[in-house]
């Protein structure tokens, strides 16, 4: 049976001694590493006669005591010694993590090195849009080239598969603008101003940026994984040498299905919210459907229409651009993958945000308010 | 009270480790994926200190036998006992003992991504054996990474900065952390260049003959066979068909080892091994 290692310490006659017993193998190594460091020495050798089994890190804690000791080993079987010599072959210590700067060197080379990739992607992907533009008009020359299919399967998954998400995420939305701004309108006594609410905001902002930010989760990271799969799989090299353009297979019909789709579905996702909205005012509010679409009509000008429909194909470009250069990007491993999906969106989402601030304040500029 | 039973246990495997002769043991399993019966009525046997080559056609099931003796597949039917202790059916914890004595090599390594190399071969150690002090930890590290044949400069890199080869070794050095008895190694020289296998091949069996390792090694690498396993293993039509040396194997008269072994590829490897027997003498 074996036992766990032993030690026993004695004095011979050349000077003490370190009398290991046992197995020596880490399954019953317990604290003997703990207690063979506590031996502080003078010892002449370590004797490993009534050792009956040892291990790799077995001969190491022996190997490391006697060097540490400066003493040697006796009574080591066979065995025993060829592993000890094995391990003693490797003693120069392997650093176990990259060496890390100091702190303050560290913030200040992440603040660097953050603001170099940021300057680097956006030169990209103006770079990426200029290839897009490129490729558009290439197509433009050559109609024929188009590729229906691709885009006529991209519709569908781009708009008819996301009708159900946004159309839900829209009513709610339009039940909590109706909501919250009849709480705060009734502390002046005009519930119905909620109409000019709900109208206003859904048509002008929310329908449309709503829509964006779910297009841009859905289908954004959908563009952005898909690509960087077919490049880590060399599928997009493989259609380069074919002679298939992959901005005019990939990248085009993507893009193009988003542009004509956000435009949809923003106005699909206003018309919901418009309708959550009145279901809420008809309950809550008492304001019949009929009085609640005839105050619509008079509030709602048709410009908030127009600047709706004239930001949903701006927002789609942006979030098919970010989507679909980030998936080019990926080079190494299945990693970069999972980030770049990321980078996509919140990319996407963000231009989104910073575009429809120009756009408010172009719009009211111009005078459509 | 319940750390005397475990380590009572802990003592029972240990000594069948040194004295059974079998290591692993498979009877009769039967493994299928829906409709498609991959294993039916398979046996094998793996005698303790022997290099086993298991080969098979692409689809027979070379890594589902693998993923089954070490408990990531469950069979249909069949018994797989590794050191005399049944493995199926087995709770995680219940074969913990076992499964402290064996290390896996995965196809692609495996090597956990956020974690250095090195502090990838210390994760069985502190998983398992968490009294065991960070410097001792981080000396074991080290000489597994250079008794695999890496660099020293590999051991703070992590796994996407390595190449294949490297990759390879450094999940063998993980699945040597804790000094197995029973190594399971799928495919490892698969993409590696010819040189680099056969540097990992030495390396696999001088390990191997140092540490006094029982090493389940499936392969296609017909070079791998010749060079440094003990038996051959040959898996077809559901079963394991054939075991024995290659001259054993040879010997039969099945279609498929006749065209694996007397295949182009096969005699080439064979006039080599011969060289290299030769060269010896």
């Amino acid at each position: 049976m074996l036992k766990s290692a032993q030690i026993i310490e004695e004095t011979g006659d050349d000077g003490a001694v370190v009398r290991l017993s046992g197995s020596v193998a880490v399954a019953c190594l317990g604290d003997l590493p703990d207690r063979l460091d506590r031996i502080a020495g003078p010892v002449a050798a370590i004797d490993l006669t009534d050792i009956d089994h040892v291990d790799t890190i077995g001969a190491w804690t022996i190997y490391r005591t006697a060097r540490r000791l400066g003493c040697a080993i006796t009574g080591a079987s066979d065995d025993a010694r060829r592993l000890i010599d094995e391990v003693g072959k490797f003693e120069e210590p392997v650093p176990i993590r990259p060496e890390s700067a100091t702190p303050i060197r560290r913030v200040v080379g992440q603040i660097g090195e953050a603001t170099i990739t940021a300057g680097a992607t956006m030169i990209g992907l103006i770079g990426f849009f200029g290839a897009t533009l490129v490729a558009s008009w290439q197509l433009v020359r050559n109609p024929r080239r188009l590729r229906w299919n691709a885009i006529i399967q991209r519709f569908e998954v781009v708009g008819v598969s996301a009708l159900g998400i946004i159309g839900l995420m829209s009513f709610l939305i339009g039940i909590v603008i109706a909501q919250q701004g009849s709480v705060q309108l009734k502390q002046f006594g005009m519930e119905v101003l909620t109409i000019n609410l709900v109208g206003r905001l859904t048509f002008r902002e929310l329908g449309v940026l709503m829509t964006a930010i779910m297009v841009a989760g859905r289908s954004g990271s959908a563009f952005a994984a898909q690509l960087g799969t077919m490049k880590l799989t060399e599928e997009i090299d493989a259609m380069r040498t074919i002679g298939v353009s992959p901005m005019e297979a990939l990248v085009l019909p993507r893009t193009i299905a988003v542009v004509l789709m956000m435009p949809l579905l923003g106005f699909y996702a206003s018309i919901i919210s418009i309708i959550g909205g009145g279901f809420l005012c008809a309950v809550l509010l008492e304001i019949p459907p009929v009085t609640f679409i005839q105050r619509l009509r008079e509030v709602v000008p048709i410009t908030d229409l127009w600047v709706g429909l004239i930001k949903a194909p701006v927002f789609g470009l942006i979030i098919a651009i970010a989507g679909c250069f980030q998936g080019m990007q990926v080079k190494a491993n299945a990693e970069e993958v999972g980030a770049r999906t990321t980078a996509a969106v919140v990319q996407a989402i963000f231009l989104v945000i910073v575009l429809d601030a120009f756009f408010a304040v172009f719009f009211t500029w111009i005078g459509w308010n | 009270m319940v750390e005397e039973q475990r380590s009572a246990e802990e003592r029972r495997i240990e000594e069948a480790i040194a004295h059974d002769d079998i290591a692993i043991s498979v009877r009769g399993v039967r493994n299928a994926f829906g409709q498609q019966v991959v294993h039916d009525g398979l046996d094998l046997d793996v005698r303790r200190g022997e290099i086993l080559g298991v080969v098979g056609g692409s689809g027979t099931g070379k890594s589902v036998l693998m993923r089954s003796i070490i408990g990531l597949q469950t069979p249909e039917a069949g018994e797989i006992t590794v050191f005399g202790e049944p493995m199926i059916g087995r709770l995680d914890d219940e074969a913990l003992a076992i499964r402290k004595r064996w290390g896996v090599l995965f196809q692609g390594g495996a090597l956990f991504s956020t974690l250095t190399v090195a502090e990838n071969i210390e994760v069985p150690i502190r998983e398992y054996y968490p009294n065991i002090g960070a410097t001792l930890r981080d000396e074991i590290a080290a000489y597994k990474i250079r008794m695999t044949g890496l660099p020293a400069e590999a051991g703070p890199k992590f796994p996407s900065e390595l190449s294949g080869g490297m990759k390879k070794r450094a999940g063998l050095a993980r699945a040597l952390a804790l000094d197995p008895d029973l190594l399971f190694l799928d495919e490892p020289t698969a993409g590696l260049d010819p040189i680099g296998a056969a540097a990992f091949d030495e390396q696999t069996r001088k390990l191997q003959q140092t540490l006094g390792l029982t090493v389940f090694l499936i392969t296609h690498d017909l070079d791998t066979l010749y060079s440094i396993c003990d038996r051959v293993a040959v898996l077809a039509d559901r079963k394991v068909i054939a075991v024995g040396t290659i001259e054993e194997l040879l010997a039969t008269d099945h279609p498929w080892i006749q065209e694996y072994f007397n295949g182009p590829r096969g005699r080439a490897a064979t006039a080599a091994a011969n060289k290299a027997t030769d060269g010896r003498r």
